[in-house]
């Protein structure tokens, strides 16, 4: 997999927004922006090339649940991955992105390379 | 407040600071607090509901939060700025998830609310139920912290 795929990472939290993208680089991405809420993710997927979505669960205006069902609904959009982080792996959670489509899955507090395997594993299943 | 409960909240804050700042807290011996002043200089705080209700409170030194929010950022921060305040929310709402996830393992089902950040010399936590709570305290490198909780169990 590339390192060059662009990221967008999408949090309420401007510094959990610089933490991902912290976590990110410590990794090797580097193509990475950024947006404050579903809304503002969908104009920039609207906008721009993503490769893979990095979405916190839980964010006024859209959460991150409502983008991933907005993603998988658009023609042009349903196929990007999508990594869902949340802060709590609570079974109904889990069970209710599954179904609407998220790629993976990754739960607050989490290192860098915990990270990495988890959209490692996104693409491997995409290629394969 | 029954003591099987304070354990979810001990390890899950030991698992949010070790994981994103790379801190590794030491625990002390928890004591009973019958007042709301905080022990720290910022605070964050969170409600719970459920099988359990009540609240949840993190309170940090200043020297204690810009050390844990610097490596967290990759980035050495100076001042009590926003960034301060938005990491104490988020380690705030970490330490719940790990803990409520933790609960869930003993058949309780606990929902939270969106944290608030509160800051200032001498501020006060206003749990959920009043009080009184249980002050787990912690020592770090780079100074103290407690875990401040609440609960109707």
């Amino acid at each position: 997999m590339e390192k060059k795929i662009s990221i967008l990472v999408v949090d309420d939290f401007a510094t959990m927004r610089k933490v991902i993208r912290n976590l990110l680089k410590q990794v090797g991405y580097e193509n990475i922006v950024e947006a404050e809420n579903g809304e503002a993710a969908l104009s920039v997927l609207k906008s721009r090339k993503v490769d893979l979505i990095i979405s916190d669960w839980n964010m006024p205006t859209m959460s991150g649940y409502e983008l991933l069902k907005a993603v998988r609904a658009d023609d042009e959009l349903q196929k990007t991955p999508f990594l869902m982080v949340t802060a709590e792996a609570l079974k109904d959670n889990v069970v209710q992105a599954v179904k609407a489509g998220v790629s993976n899955y990754i739960v607050k507090p989490f290192t860098a390379e915990v990270l990495n395997d988890k959209i490692s594993q996104i693409f491997k299943k995409t290629a394969s | 407040m029954d003591v099987r409960f304070i354990n979810p909240f001990l390890e899950g804050t030991m698992s949010v600071l070790r994981t994103m700042a790379f801190i590794e807290p030491r625990p002390g011996k928890p004591y009973l607090k019958k007042n709301n002043v905080a022990q720290g200089d910022i605070s964050g705080i969170i409600g719970l509901t459920g099988d359990v209700r009540g609240s949840l409170a993190l309170s940090f030194s200043e020297r204690c939060i810009m050390k844990i929010v610097s490596n967290m950022l990759g980035e050495e921060i100076k001042s009590m700025n926003g960034d301060i305040k938005d990491a104490v929310g988020e380690i705030t709402n970490m330490v719940s998830g790990v803990a409520r996830k933790k609960l869930e393992g003993m058949d309780l089902t606990i929902s939270a609310a969106i944290p608030t950040v509160v800051s200032g010399k001498n501020h006060s936590i206003l749990h959920v139920l009043g009080g009184p709570s249980i002050i787990i305290p912690f020592e770090t490198d780079h100074g103290p912290f407690v875990v401040d909780v609440c609960l109707n169990a």
